[in-house]
């Protein structure tokens, strides 16, 4: 009875300070992976948000805010257990910072059928893009096959004719290899999925040298990549037979434990390090300041989604509505690190890919450097299928 | 006396919980009483062939994640309107997917059973692991039911006149489930049939030797235990709406194996204990600090290096110290 | 034929990796009694540890001993603190203990490191590949690892049937009370097997990091196939885990490599490549449960 009391006064005086309220900051939930071997991809977009609030001391669009982060262990059901709290107890309407797809599957339908806005910085599964696409859900990164159909309209570019392609034995590299296909038009002379917890691939390097291709194509996310490339390069492959990746293979982080061994690989991106627009100069320098290792791109779709946070909150001044604030993230009115942006049917970005070549940098160690538009304007295969 | 008192206690509170987290406006605490419901129940149906049989079955997350697929397969059947293999309709009818994905799980415990079985002791261990770890790679190649990024469940099984959206409803619908598995088991545990079981741990060649066929006795209660962890895997699939390879992965079977240890092997009560001790710490943990693991990990080892028995034997301990204080 | 040959030899380095890490767990199993999920972490720790060294050396070689005394280090630590009082309890017991050892060993070695994969060194003369045999092309710093794995297993072949030492460690794996009973110090025989095991994985991790990724979590990647050499070797026989160590990476890798390529001969591509993987990727674990089946104690049980 007390407790009731005590509640009821302090909602009274909540209504009566009404402008003391304005002043507490908007919470902004973030769900993310900081434990495990994945660790570094949640830790990398987390510290781009909170860059890019703290170089506008501590507001977005100049609205204050405070950036909530849990970390969901790559666990399904925590992901969904933290989302339950982050809009029910502690009523927040914006939920963004999931990285993999299987996180993702549990915990948005959830909360974009709760009213809340999800945002997100780098998954962008399949099954939530096509039909099953909701007004509540944005994704700032990428439709998770358009990062592969880049790698497979890179190889047709460099002008490759024969193919070898591996990938995992699971849905994300299948999709992989089907992404590639469908952008390459070449030949598939080989076609291998490996083991999902496969960490030596001699057995695959000599199958590719077996074959002999044109060009090498695979898809291994984390540490598997890093131990992929690795073995290319021992087994004497790498400047014998050229290899062309998609994004997630070759971030800072990979490069840096690969080393030398990744010199001469043809990689492609939405964003690298080296864009010269105004946004990533100002990203990237800030960035360095602050954390000095290297950038990933996930650190900049953290960054980027803050940005695009902050554009709509300048519009609305708040998410107390939500429709109007919707309508503010959909226009996408800022200037995205990548360059051009904007949302495809989907509220899946519709942007530009590039082929960068990994060259020995300054002090040696491998950098990537951007050296062609690869498409333009793109978006992803299944916007058609989303009725919005 | 004094237990059936806190029994009944506990069932108030638990009861009454709804209420409670609406008024503390902790709201995801409902979510996660109904996550250690239900993962109490898995691990209690380990813990009736771990702690009652003595057969460490580190493969259990495969009737876990089997239960889930059920009701997500069914589901996609059901929205996509195609039967699945060409006659069985899908359905959201929780009436009907429970009680199938409990036999679906039955069915692979017994075929999984009966070849592990023929072995014992940390070969017993391995084997269960070793199909469990086939059904997982199984799964993940299983492109219609989306690989990998699992099958996600447009809405919760339907239950008549219920508004299962509702999740105060749906959690007194897993406490009634809880609640009936609980005495079902604690007449399991006290039936001749248990008394055997647990025979067969403490001397298999005795039981033999008393004619009772071991190996058919064992076989039955392993299958029993996988219906068990059917069960909680569907409703989890429906609490999650959402299955995935990573629910039958072996981690999550260490997990469950962890959650019996921590609360008590081969006790009625242990595994709710040890479940809502593992996922409690879990949570408030990762709220606290991002190097949660750590410390969770310290507390384990601070558990299992000071008591023996778990948690609920550390229980035990004290009540029996508090009651002999008061003599 | 030269495709083959190069299988062989890659099944023959994967093998001695899992020989490495076998050896050890084997001993700690077979003599002292306890599953040590935490087995995957000295390897960890061997792996940060040297990389770390030889990163801020330049030299690899200086890496291998730090690797070493590293593992050795922390094997004894946690003999000493947390093992020593789980001798006399349930495995079960074991088993939650040393799982929340590898949750707070990954954890240290976050807050030590960072989360990101760490760059490992590859010593200057064994880079690239070598033309061992006309047409066959192969790296040599595997064929250091073959040769380092076979010396380590001759070595422990002289230790456990020309010593005291492994007079004690024969007998320990096949009757531990006996052993026991008879007034060995049976408390200093486990410290040195927990230690000797400790240093194999350290050694297996360092030599592992110039060809896998050395990052958070690495341990448990690899400590599932090691238990299941163990099983299938027969419980704390080291001649049992080098036998299924090195059978089952032949025999993984030739799967991998040719399974899909021989059903391709009998049914469509697609299927072939289908079924083949998930064969292959479920070989190791169909091939435990085979053995399991006709040998319940695995191939070399001690005592048996």
């Amino acid at each position: 009875m007390r407790k009731k009391l005590i509640l009821a006064a302090a909602g009274i005086a909540a209504l009566m300070s009404g402008t003391a309220m304005a002043q507490d900051p908007l919470k902004i939930g973030m769900i993310t992976t900081l434990s495990g071997p994945a660790g570094y991809l949640g830790q990398d977009i987390r510290d781009g948000m909170l860059l890019a609030i703290e170089m506008e001391g501590g507001k977005l669009g100049g609205v204050p805010v405070e950036l909530v982060v849990e970390d969901d262990g790559l666990k399904p059901g925590n992901g969904r257990q933290i989302a339950e709290k982050f809009m029910g107890d502690e009523g927040m309407k914006l939920l963004t910072g999931i990285v993999f797809s299987n996180v993702a599957g549990a915990t948005v339908p959830d909360i974009v059928n709760n009213d809340a806005i999800y945002i997100s910085p780098n998954a962008g599964p399949s099954n939530l893009a096509g039909a099953e696409c909701n007004k509540n859900y944005f994704v700032v990164s990428w439709q998770n096959d358009a990062l592969h159909e880049a790698a497979g309209a890179a190889a047709k570019k460099l002008g490759f004719k024969k193919a070898f392609v591996l990938a995992p034995n699971y849905q994300a590299g299948k999709d992989a290899i089907n992404g590639f296909k469908r952008t390459f038009g070449g030949e598939i002379i080989g076609e291998v999925y490996t083991q999902l917890d496969q960490t030596d691939f001699a057995s695959e390097m000599a199958q590719i040298r077996a074959a002999d291709p044109e060009v090498v194509f695979q898809f291994h996310p984390g540490g598997l990549g890093i131990a992929f490339l690795k073995q290319y390069a021992q087994a004497g492959l790498t400047g014998q037979i050229p290899m062309v990746l998609s994004e997630p293979s070759t971030d800072a982080v990979v490069l840096n434990a690969v080393g030398d061994g990744a010199i001469g690989i043809f990689a492609t991106a939405h964003w690298n390090r080296d864009f010269e627009n105004d946004a990533n100069l100002e990203f990237v320098q800030a960035w360095d300041k602050k954390y000095g290792r290297p950038i990933t791109y996930y650190a900049s779709q953290g960054y980027d989604t803050a940005k695009l946070i902050a554009s709509a909150l300048a519009k609305t001044g708040g998410v107390d509505d939500l429709d109007k604030f919707r309508e503010a993230v959909r226009a996408a009115d800022f200037k995205s690190v990548r360059g051009d942006f904007k949302f495809g049917k989907n509220q899946h970005p519709v942007h530009d890919w590039y082929l960068l070549d990994i060259v020995a940098g300054a002090d040696g160690k491998p950098t990537a450097v951007t050296k062609d538009k690869l498409l333009e304007d793109y978006g992803d295969a299944y916007a058609d299928q989303c009725k919005m | 006396m004094r237990n059936r008192i806190l029994a009944l206690l506990l069932i108030c509170v638990l009861i009454a919980l709804p209420t409670i987290t609406r008024e503390l406006g902790e709201a995801s605490l409902l979510a996660l009483a109904t996550r250690i419901l239900i993962y109490g129940m898995a691990a209690a149906s380990l813990n009736f062939i771990l702690g009652y049989g003595g057969m460490v079955s580190f493969g259990h997350a495969a009737f876990f994640g089997i239960g889930a697929y059920v009701v997500g397969i069914l589901a996609t059947h059901h929205a996509s309107g195609e039967p699945l293999f060409g006659i069985i309709p899908g359905t959201d009818q929780m009436l009907v997917t429970l009680p199938l994905a409990v036999l679906v799980a039955g069915a692979f415990a017994a075929a999984i059973g009966a070849l592990s079985l023929r072995t014992g002791g940390v070969q017993f261990i391995m084997i269960t692991l070793a199909f469990a770890q086939m059904l997982f790679f199984l799964f993940v190649s299983l492109k219609a039911y989306g690989g990998e990024d699992g099958i996600i469940i447009s809405r919760t099984n339907a239950l008549p006149g219920l508004n299962m959206r509702d999740k105060a409803t749906f959690y007194y619908v897993v406490l009634a489930i809880a609640v009936l598995f609980f005495f079902g088991l604690r007449r399991l545990t006290q039936s001749s049939f248990g008394t055997v079981i647990s025979g067969i741990r403490q001397n298999e060649r005795r039981m033999a030797a008393l004619g009772i066929p071991a190996y058919r006795y064992k076989l039955y209660a392993f299958i029993l235990s996988g219906m068990g962890a059917g069960l909680a895997g569907a409703l989890m699939a429906n609490f999650l709406r959402f299955a995935s390879p990573d629910m039958m992965h072996w981690t999550k079977s260490g997990e469950l194996m962890i959650m019996v240890i921590l609360g008590g092997v081969g006790t009625l009560f242990g595994p709710f204990l040890g479940a809502g001790a593992f996922l409690i710490l879990e949570t408030f943990l990762a709220e606290w600090s991002e190097n949660w693991p750590f410390a969770l990990g310290l507390i384990l080892l601070v558990v299992v290096l000071g008591t023996r028995g778990g948690l609920q034997a550390l229980i035990d301990r004290v009540t029996a110290l508090v009651r002999g204080g008061a003599k | 034929m030269i495709l083959v040959l190069e299988q062989i030899l890659n099944g023959l380095q994967y093998g001695v990796m899992l020989f490495l890490l076998a050896a050890g767990l084997t001993l700690i199993f077979g003599i002292m009694g306890v599953i040590n999920l935490a087995h995957g972490s000295l390897y960890m720790v061997g792996a940060y540890a040297g990389t770390y060294v030889a990163a801020e050396t330049g030299s690899f070689w200086l890496g291998l001993p730090a690797a070493l005394a590293a593992a050795a280090v922390t094997g004894l630590a946690i003999e000493a603190l947390v093992i020593r009082r789980l001798y006399n309890r349930d495995h079960l017991d074991q088993v939650l203990a040393t799982f929340a050892l590898i949750l707070m060993f990954n954890q240290i070695i976050v807050m030590l490191f960072g989360r990101s994969p760490v760059f490992t060194l590859l010593p200057a003369a064994f880079d690239g590949s070598v033309e061992i045999l006309p047409g066959l092309f192969y790296p040599p710093y595997r064929l250091l690892i073959i040769g380092a794995g076979l010396l380590v297993a001759v070595g422990l072949y002289f230790l456990i049937n020309r010593t005291r030492i492994g007079m004690l460690v024969r007998a320990g794996s096949t009757n531990r009370d006996m052993v026991r009973a008879l007034g060995v110090d049976i408390r200093l025989l486990y410290t040195v097997v927990f230690g000797l095991g400790a240093l194999l994985a350290g050694l297996a991790g360092y030599m592992a990091g110039p060809i896998l990724a050395v990052q958070v979590g690495m341990g448990e990647q690899i400590l599932l196939a090691t238990f299941v050499v163990v099983v299938i070797g027969g419980v704390g026989s080291i001649r049992g885990a080098f036998v299924a160590g090195i059978a089952l990476g032949v025999i993984d890798t030739c799967l991998r490599a040719f399974l899909p390529g021989l059903l391709r001969n009998v049914m469509p591509a697609s299927e072939a490549d289908a079924l083949g993987v998930g064969i292959s990727s479920m070989g190791i674990y169909l091939l435990m449960a085979l053995v399991l089946l006709i040998r319940p104690k695995g191939l070399f049980a001690a005592g048996s």
